[in-house]
């Protein structure tokens, strides 16, 4: 298998986007990819999207934005799994340049979700669930995550203020983030006080409806010394795997056991260990899911996840630096986009480029991207080399 | 909503029909073509427990469009006494009482509505068990 690089990135404005089409905002963000990477010949492309087809009634994704692209005739392909797709997407390029049958692709995500009402996207964001048995029942996301929260509570003591303070870190980092959908600041009372919509998940524990794509330039580490001029990118280990969809059919509702065999696999293709990560982009679709997701990393012990986050071991100052970017919380989560724009600020964390947000000299970071109610898993590292 | 969605699941939505392997004692609710631990392809028929305890419970206050008139409803993973799992609606229960480990029982009820003119879909729903 050949090593493969990340030579460049693209992210454009995340947010409510109402001028601008699905075509519009994948194309911007990988011309800004393309650029970045400054490459003229792309090899093929993966499109991670959840769903076009009811969030804008568009299928056939993958050639319509090859085209709006200029890259017709080359071969595209669309990826799916659910919120996972754009991780998924990232994985299928690699595996296409480390089996040597492409030096250069591109991959992305893009998700355009304002086109419809609340209800329309509670609806279409649902499919991810099991439709007959969770989602016949009036099962909702935030619903499927508060009764992971709720029993997380129940077996560790779990706080309301530790699932605010997951909230009130990632608007701290977005903050930072001119590309973040929200830039403003948060509190645990403000958190703890917003409108209810799943006990115990406030809205202010849930990540919002966002139009957003992003993109990443990979290549064989041959062909990026001959081409790129930024600091290389390695992706050291590459981890996917799938877990029960439904919350009843899992043993336990507190592990998110798709992430835990992910990155497993990830640290094992990539010889590292938790210890070794610098720093994280995690799912955090909801203020449960990063508590879960740090624990399922192996980062915190089981149910030490909530602590972490409130004594400031999470933060940008702290021992290991979680969603700098503002995550899902406050970056905004356009779902199918989501996996690459992680990669996206990885890259730009280990090539020294993030701005007011910067860590001290990263050498390695992961990426955990999660679908559905954590059915399916993505875990990247990614070493500047 | 096509009604052969509805009357397709009607063994496991009115009769409970689970299945289960015979070399784990695994309980598989829906029923499987393939046990997904020991790969056993002869499962046999069970009918689940009709009580069992709530695993974890929420209240769903922003609802999908079939479910608004009901919001806020709770909703809950219940452990049947065989062991076999569900997500069901939690009914006839203050939000007040709702805690894990509540004992409920399982009954027949309307889960929803195809619209205004559209076939009702019916199934369970637990309720809680009162000495």
């Amino acid at each position: 298998m050949r090593e493969v690089c990340v030579i460049g990135v693209g992210m454009n404005k995340w947010g409510e986007l109402w001028g601008k089409s699905i075509r519009d905002i994948f194309v911007e963000s990988a011309l800004l990819a393309i650029k970045d990477a400054g490459v003229d010949k792309i090899d093929s492309m993966y499109v991670g999207c959840m769903t076009s087809g009811l969030f804008v009634g568009q299928e056939h994704l993958a050639s319509l934005l090859a085209d709006y692209l200029g890259k017709v005739p080359i071969p595209s392909t669309r990826v799916e799994s659910a919120c996972a797709s754009g991780g998924l997407a990232v994985r299928c390029g690699f595996i296409e340049v480390a089996s040597g049958m492409s030096d250069v692709v591109l991959v992305g995500g893009v998700e355009k979700m304002t086109d419809v009402s609340g209800d329309g996207a509670t609806y279409a964001l649902a499919t991810a669930a099991d439709q007959e048995y969770e989602v016949f029942h009036g099962a909702t996301f935030p619903g499927l995550y508060a009764l992971m929260a709720k029993r997380h509570m129940h077996e560790f003591g779990t706080t309301r203020d530790m699932l605010s303070a997951v909230a009130v870190k990632n608007h701290d980092n977005g903050s930072k983030n001119p590309l973040a959908q929200f830039q403003s600041k948060t509190t645990l009372e403000g958190v703890a006080k917003a409108v209810m919509v799943a006990d115990p998940l406030t809205l202010m524990d849930c990540s919002p409806i966002t139009d957003g794509a992003a993109c990443a330039i990979l290549a064989s580490v041959d062909k990026a010394k001959e081409i790129s001029k930024n600091p290389l990118v390695k992706i050291l280990g590459v981890g996917n795997a799938t877990d029960r969809i439904a919350l009843h059919s899992r043993k336990s509702l507190t592990t998110l056991n798709a992430t835990v065999e992910a990155s497993k696999r990830a640290y094992e293709m990539a010889g590292k260990s938790p210890k070794d990560i610098d720093f994280a982009e995690v799912h955090d679709c909801f203020t449960i899911a990063e508590i879960m997701v740090t624990e399922d990393l192996g980062f915190f012990e089981k149910g030490k996840g909530g602590h972490a986050a409130l004594e400031g071991k999470t933060a940008l100052d702290g021992e290991k630096p979680i969603n700098t970017s503002g995550g899902l919380k406050s970056k905004g989560h356009p779902v199918g986009a989501t996996g690459v724009g992680q990669i996206a600020e990885v890259v730009k964390q280990l090539r020294g480029e993030a701005g007011e947000r910067q860590l001290k000299n990263p050498k390695v970071g992961l990426t955990q991207n999660m679908g559905g109610s954590g059915g399916s898993a993505v875990v990247h590292i990614l070493e500047v080399m | 909503m096509f009604p052969a969605r509805i009357w397709r699941e009607i063994p496991q939505r009115y009769r409970l029909e689970a299945n289960r392997c015979p070399q784990t004692g695994e309980i598989y609710f829906p029923p499987r073509l393939v046990c997904p631990e020991g790969k056993c392809v002869e499962l046999e028929p069970v009918k689940l427990a009709e009580t069992g305890t709530v695993e974890s419970f929420t209240v769903i206050r922003v609802a999908p469009s079939a479910f608004t008139d009901e919001a806020p409803y709770p909703v809950g993973i219940v452990k049947l006494d065989d062991g076999a799992k569900m997500m069901c609606q939690i009914a006839d229960a203050q939000i007040e009482e709702l805690k894990i480990g509540m004992k409920v029982k399982i009954e027949f009820r309307k889960i929803q509505s195809d619209g205004k003119a559209g076939v009702h879909a019916y199934g369970y729903k637990c309720v809680p068990v009162r000495d």
